[in-house]
């Protein structure tokens, strides 16, 4: 079973709705699902559509067939109608769209009568139609109540009614679709669903974070409502500030201070904020910063995606900045990533990079659960009784491995002094060659290999000894490897993702490059024109892709449009 | 006990003559007499003559970016609303590149004393003229001299609410020690500007100069009457007057912030992640 459901309307006209109950009700039902949105850079109107797909195995990406096509909206059919699967399904409402269509796979639902007449309000059409689908698949229509019901907790006098439209539209759907031939798999254990934004915010939280600025962005502005919603429960300080260079500069005071802080935004954003990434690197304040990527230059494409901002994120800042930059693919890689980032940045005060695109923000994926006892907590900060017992503190304390004891300024009888100018160990500025040649040697030299030390290997999925090879990074994750899985069948074939960005991994774990080299064809998969990772690729190892497939349409990669591309190097 | 020479630092760095070691001499002495100790609170600095400041005392210090003193004195104290935070910055740096983070401090009423050290110059890019020069003053970056009317910081600040603003100057070294203390005791986001003159840049606006248009407020100023305090803050011309302007008693963004209201400061509390498993349960 492998289903791809397809809703396509107007912003403003409840695609979320339909989008997110469907979602809750297959991921509570056991299935496995990848859901993805494609919006315009507006409120109402326009056309944008949420792409659901569920399966009884684990499923990464997007893929065309469509299997049913909802049309809240006239521009739906025309647009989707070719992506329909053999046996797939169109839903309206013909009376609502005011349109018409033929065909034995077309069935005219009265959304908004069933709403009608069953809830007294229109507006419960969206239910309708959530529970029309779960009619056609053959699935029960408790789940979908369920699902109601604790949507509408708290509004007592709205779950009775949206609970009967869901049974109307469920009974419709069943007694309506002929041609139905669904065969969906058996229940399970109920499973979790998580957005790629809050799964970056929850491993925050997770991870210790106290503190997060941002200016609101797209695709980043989940991260700062998701925190604002549930801040308080865990101590965290949300402050939307009056612009990124604001933002970046409270979470390196916030950081001084003595709690864990990060911020989060896009391109443009990121630009204003690089004074600050400098700052924090002479500073040596930790920080995390998520900058997810859109189409650029300038506004570019606000609500696509793109992987086009890798070099800027890795040289941003003026001077020689060292950072940690990782660019998680799944849920699952964001939980260990942004933990490993805050660590690494508390750990050895460089200031950190999650690099995040909007394919990854705003996709969904479900999980069997969150094992919380994977997230490490060591706190590096000097506290307390600690400062106290100290008979001497300087801030920037020159050590072996370059690393000097952060304290927090208040707990201890000394003060904690540090400065944007070059600066003694005290942190007091200074102006002398031999300071300075000390200061950069600490920062930089000494820091260094210990991170690479810290850093792991590309993740390498299918055969050992490939001679077809998928070489990509970040939110490419599932389409490599669902192509890979795909293909197996017929060829050796393998995929190198790259989640650990920067720094790359030191010599003696290096191993990737052999199966790069000896393997007969590989291929660099990259959102970009220009070959961003390539790039860094030969630049860190001297490696260079002599093939590579490209997408910049603002699009993220679908499965089939990814075999064919391979297959085009493959002939 | 704190002594004045607990407050000693390095040797300063500015010319000889400058306007700033008036300013250094009132804090320290007004730090002094507070009894307060240099380790109880921090100094955000920026760039500029100004931005050196702490370095010539002794305090917490984040000499950060210029322009950006407020974003970092901003969120120190929302991680740490037991610590006072100075935010010392220049007149270009406060009010020309950080002016959104001076209007945005202002709105929220952070508890943040802000200093800006007014010499209507910048002095050490070399005579460049600031938001605050007076027009007809000799410049080394424009053709012309200044052609625009020099901003007044004050009736802006008045006007955003600012809850404490003032006005010193730093030839009057007994006034200034008694404005630092009033804005070191006031709640509230406080906006202490003082007239420092730049002796090699800014041959406009001397100690003699603002000698000759500075006069002390009567001690009958109410600052807390609003018409009053926004009339004198206007006077920017032939006098200009010295001493607490305005104030007023709104809530603070500490107190008003749910997460930090009547609570200990965050940095003070268990800083492990909390209550997860409530919030992981949602994604079921």
């Amino acid at each position: 079973m492998d289903y791809t459901i397809k809703i396509g309307g107007a912003a403003g006209q409840g695609l979320q709705t339909i989008g997110t109950s469907l979602s809750k009700v297959f991921t509570r039902f056991g299935y496995h699902l990848f859901a993805y949105q494609d919006y315009e850079s507006r409120v109402r109107g326009g056309h944008n559509f949420y792409q659901i797909r569920f399966s009884d195995r684990q499923v990464w990406c997007p893929r065309v067939p469509v299997d049913i096509l909802i049309a809240l909206d006239k521009e739906t059919v025309p647009l989707h109608r070719g992506e329909l699967a053999e046996d797939g399904l169109i839903l309206y409402d013909s009376a609502d769209i005011k349109e018409h269509y033929e065909g034995d796979n077309v069935i005219d639902v009265p959304f908004n009568q069933i709403a009608l007449t069953e809830g007294g309000n229109k507006i419960m059409s969206n239910i309708a139609a959530s529970g029309a689908v779960l009619g056609m698949l053959g699935m029960d229509a408790k789940l979908l109540e369920a699902v109601a019901e604790h949507a509408f907790a708290g509004k007592k006098d709205l779950i009775e009614p949206n609970k009967k439209v869901a049974r109307a539209g469920h009974e419709f759907g069943s007694k309506n679709c002929p041609r139905c031939a669904f065969q969906p798999a058996p229940e399970t254990g109920s499973k979790m669903s998580i957005e790629g934004n809050a799964a970056i915010a929850l491993a925050a939280i997770a991870s210790g974070c106290k503190f997060y600025a941002a200016y609101p962005m797209t695709p980043s502005t989940g991260i700062l409502t998701f925190l604002a919603m549930h801040g308080e429960r865990h101590g965290i300080v949300v402050e939307q500030a009056e612009d990124e260079t604001s933002a970046i500069n409270m979470v390196l005071g916030a950081s001084y201070a003595g709690m864990r802080s990060m911020t989060g935004t896009s391109g443009g954003g990121f630009a204003l904020m690089v004074e600050g990434l400098s700052l924090a690197g002479m500073t040596e304040t930790p920080m995390v910063a998520v900058l997810g990527q859109r189409p650029g230059p300038a506004t570019g494409l606000p609500t696509r995606t793109e992987q086009a901002d890798l070099l800027f994120g890795l040289f941003a800042g003026h001077g020689e900045v060292p950072r940690i930059m990782f660019a998680p693919g799944t849920p699952e890689q964001a939980f260990k990533l942004v933990n490993k980032a805050f660590d690494l940045t508390e750990k050895y005060q460089v200031p950190a990079i999650i690099l995040t695109d909007q394919h990854y923000a705003d996709s969904e994926w479900s999980l069997d659960s969150i094992d919380l006892d994977e997230f490490k907590f060591h706190d590096y900060r000097v506290r307390g009784d600690a400062f106290k017992s100290l008979s001497e503190y300087k801030r920037h304390a020159l050590t072996n491995d370059g690393v000097s004891p952060m304290a927090v300024p208040g707990d201890g009888p000394f003060t904690v002094v540090t400065d944007s100018d070059e600066h003694d160990e005290e942190g007091h500025l200074i102006e002398d060659a031999e300071t300075r040649r000390k200061m950069v040697e600490k920062r930089y030299v000494k820091k260094l290999p210990n991170i690479q030390r810290e850093i792991e290997p590309p993740l390498q999925y299918g055969s050992d000894k490939p001679e077809v090879l998928l070489v990509g990074w970040g939110s490419n994750y599932g389409v490599m490897r669902e192509a890979v899985d795909s293909m197996s069948g017929d060829r050796e074939i393998a995929m190198l993702h790259f989640s650990e960005i920067y720094p790359f991994p030191e010599e003696g774990r290096r191993g990737f490059l052999d199966v790069m080299n000896s393997t007969k064809t590989t291929i660099c998969i990259e959102n970009n024109v220009s070959g961003r990772f390539a790039q860094l690729l030969r630049m860190e190892t001297g490696y260079k892709f002599e093939r590579s497939i490209k997408k910049y349409d603002g699009r993220p990669f679908n499965l089939e449009e990814l075999l064919e591309e391979i297959d085009g190097h493959l002939s | 006990m704190v002594t004045l020479a607990d407050y000693k630092g390095q040797k300063p760095a500015w010319c000889p003559g400058c306007g700033n070691f008036g300013i250094l001499t009132a804090f320290k002495r007004a730090m002094f007499e507070l009894g307060v100790e240099p380790h109880e609170f921090v100094i955000v600095s920026g760039i500029g003559q100004s931005g050196k400041f702490p370095h010539y005392t002794q305090c917490n210090t984040f000499n950060g970016l210029h322009g950006r003193t407020l974003p970092v004195a901003t969120a120190i104290r929302l991680a740490n609303h037991d610590m006072p935070v100075w935010a010392f910055a220049g007149d270009g740096d406060c009010y020309g590149e950080g002016g959104n983070h001076w209007i945005h401090a202002m709105q929220r009423n952070i508890n943040v004393k802000l200093v800006v050290h007014d010499n209507q110059v910048y002095g050490l890019t070399k005579g460049q003229p600031s938001p605050t020069s007076m027009p007809g003053m000799k410049v080394t970056s424009l053709p012309t001299s200044v052609l625009t009317d020099a901003l007044n910081p004050l009736p802006v600040a008045i006007s955003m609410g600012c809850s404490f603003v003032a006005r010193g100057f730093a030839g009057e070294v007994d006034q200034l020690a008694e404005l630092f203390k009033e804005t070191w005791n006031h709640k509230g986001f406080a906006l202490l500007d003082i007239f420092q003159p730049c002796v090699t840049w800014n041959k406009l606006n001397t100690f003699e100069w603002y000698r000759q248009h500075c006069y002390r407020i009567e001690d009958s100023h109410d600052p807390s009457d609003f018409d009053r305090a926004f009339e004198l803050s206007l006077e920017f011309g032939e006098s200009i007057p010295t001493g607490v302007i305005y104030r007023n008693e709104r809530r603070t963004y500490e107190e008003r912030l749910p997460v930090l209201a009547g609570m200990p400061p965050v940095v003070r509390r268990n800083q492990e992640p909390m209550n997860l498993r409530q919030t992981v349960q949602e994604f079921y």
